[in-house]
């Protein structure tokens, strides 16, 4: 049995003075805040299943199940697929910062938070940063698997990488409107619900399985539009040669817009919310 | 005069719920005020608006002379919270919550670890401080909230029931930390619905239901509130409880009773009488083992002021 003794609180001689107001608050504040997101993703490895695993899976199953029918030849659908597919599973966890956010609000460590003289944003821009890491690890996992497979980089690393900053800036700038859903919805599981509603269109609805001039019209005219859809065409030509410049544009106009939209309603949604 | 916080018809409705119906509340610095009220009698949502966690529909509150919906990010640099329920994140160990608040608060990471440090010693918290707070016992829990609501010194400090749910040498412990803080001239306010635990830290009560303060003072105001003292005297000699009921009631002109065995009490106006009734017992030659004045208990208080059994939950709603 061990009795715990309780001294006075906040002795004299106390080695930390009062905080005093530093500049750059909302930098540092928000990073401190990503930095504690990271060491929750570290510590529950399990919640990043959907950007190791599933991907891979994903891969396995397209290519072997697919590749023959769609390309003739399952090592050039894999050339096809591959960087169309990592667009897909970044793009697709950004879905998760909404709904993490959502299971947080409810818990008492936010109303900590705004207790705390911190701005507004920080909190929700630290949670975006932080969930930057399962972007980075969706992407290791797959180009680990596309080498193994056989995968060729045609164009070089630099390319590649430019390719890979491209989709994680763009799935960093859509993740603001999970975390709006996150914000005025009740329940995790509706934001998760209500977000896949619209990614299966924004993934599906693209050049990634098959290419866009095999598909009916319509849906070329909703390719044409879906900032998804340029992206992954710009990876494949930032990664095994191809038009690039038009379809960047298209995503970086995208990708300014969601961000300029929906990272001021999700804040506003998250003062309001009481 | 300087008060540490006060609030002035503070409104709050939910929907059709009228949680707080024009709430004043006011503390000087350096003290500890008890609010004291029943289940949603509006205890919470009156410290979520101090914290300037929720805005009143009407009314207003100032912390530190500071407006808490105009000011509210000067108000956040003056107070600590420590909510009703447990706002330490379960996956950080207890270390890295006390950091991270550090570091909100613009301390220097350097600093934010000695802080965290300190405070961590100070709660008796050293050796669990590299542990996720999920590991952690309900006191420990709890201690660790406490701890990281003061890593900023805060002048005023809410405390919302900080010790519902802890068993009582838990709460002994929650009770010295709350003593400590006021030695250092932070300001408290402290929910409860423990009448024990106003009575024992509060320097002034304000007792509410439904949502308006019902009655203020001191405790021992409050008590008076209720009528008046009782003189109970245990005479040495057992043989002799007859005539010391005899006395008690010739002094006090209201019939003596006695409440358990060789003890009787009875109800007085003042201190007047209770020295008369010690002047008699010594002239009748009783010597006594007890002889006290006391004032009645919270919980009666309690029940004058709200027809309500303290203890009862919201059954009687
Ligand atoms: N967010 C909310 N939405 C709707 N009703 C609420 C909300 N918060 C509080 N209430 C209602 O307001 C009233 C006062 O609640 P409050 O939590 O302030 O009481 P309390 O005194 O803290 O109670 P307890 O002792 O149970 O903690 C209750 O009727 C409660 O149901
Ligand atoms: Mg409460």
């Amino acid at each position: 049995m061990t009795t715990t003794v309780i001294p006075p609180v906040q002795n004299p001689e106390a080695t930390v003075a009062r905080p005093q107001p530093r500049p750059f608050g909302l930098v540092r504040h928000s990073l401190a805040l990503a930095r504690r997101s990271l060491i929750k993703t570290i510590r529950t490895p399990e919640q990043l299943l959907d950007v190791t695993l599933q991907p891979i899976i994903f891969v396995m199953l397209f290519v072997f199940l697919l590749g023959g029918a769609i390309a003739g030849d399952t090592h050039q659908y894999l050339q096809f697929l591959l960087p169309a597919i990592m667009v897909q599973t970044v793009v697709f966890a950004s879905v998760a910062t909404g709904v993490s956010l959502n299971t947080d609000l409810k818990k008492g460590v936010f109303d900590r938070f705004r207790s705390l003289p911190i701005g507004r944003s920080a909190p929700l821009i630290g949670s975006v940063l932080g969930d930057l890491i399962r972007y980075v690890v969706a992407t290791v996992s797959l180009a680990v698997c596309g080498l193994v497979l056989g995968f060729q980089l045609v164009t070089g690393v630099l390319p590649a990488l430019a390719a890979v900053a491209m989709t994680i800036g763009f799935a960093f700038c859509l993740s603001w409107a999970f975390v709006l859903l996150g914000m005025v919805m009740r329940e995790p599981g509706a934001v998760q619900g209500t977000a896949f509603m619209v990614m299966f269109p924004l993934t599906f609805g693209t050049g990634m399985m098959a290419p866009t001039d095999t598909l009916p019209g319509w849906l070329q005219t909703w390719v044409h539009i879906n900032p998804v859809a340029h992206a992954m065409e710009a990876a494949r030509g930032l990664m095994i040669g191809g038009p690039v410049a038009g379809h960047l544009v298209w995503v970086v106009v995208w990708g300014v817009g969601l961000l300029a939209v929906f990272a001021p309603l999700a804040v506003r949604a998250y003062r309001r919310r009481t | 005069m300087d008060y540490a916080f006060e609030a002035h018809g503070l409104v709050k409705r939910f929907g059709k719920t009228t949680a707080l119906a024009g709430l004043d509340l006011s503390v000087r610095q350096g003290r500890v005020l008890g609010v004291l009220g029943p289940n949603g009698a509006g205890k919470t949502t009156a410290v979520r608006i101090l914290a300037t966690l929720l805005r009143p529909d009407e009314g207003r509150a100032l912390v530190g002379g500071l407006d808490v919906v105009k000011d509210a990010a000067r108000v956040r640099r003056l107070i600590g919270l420590t909510g009703q329920y447990a706002s330490v994140d379960e996956d950080l160990t207890g270390m890295q919550n006390l950091v991270l608040i550090g570091q909100l608060l613009d301390l220097r990471k350097d600093e934010a670890r000695a802080r965290a440090t300190e405070l961590l010693a100070e709660f008796g918290l050293a050796e669990a401080g590299g542990r996720q707070a999920k590991t952690y016992s309900g006191g420990m829990r709890r201690r660790l909230d406490l701890a990281a609501s003061l890593v900023g010194r805060p002048d005023v400090i809410f405390l919302d029931e900080p010790t519902t749910g802890l068993d009582p040498s838990k709460r002994d412990d929650v009770w010295n930390i709350v003593r400590g803080l006021v030695s250092d001239g932070v300001t408290v306010l402290l929910t409860t619905q423990y009448l024990e635990e106003a009575d024992a830290l509060a320097d002034e009560i304000t007792v509410i239901d439904h949502g308006r303060s019902i009655a203020h003072g001191t405790p021992a105001q409050l008590k008076q509130i209720v009528g008046g003292q009782t003189v109970l005297a245990r005479p040495a000699d057992p043989g002799r409880l007859a005539e010391t009921e005899a006395i008690l009631t010739g002094v006090s002109g209201r019939p003596a009773e006695s409440p358990s065995r060789g003890v009787v009490t009875v109800p007085v106006d003042g201190d007047a009488q209770f020295t008369e009734v010690v002047a008699r017992l010594a002239q009748a030659g009783i010597s006594v083992t007890e002889l006290s004045l006391r004032l009645p208990s919270l919980d009666e208080v309690f029940f004058t002021l709200t027809g309500e059994r303290a203890t009862d939950d919201s059954a009687a709603a």
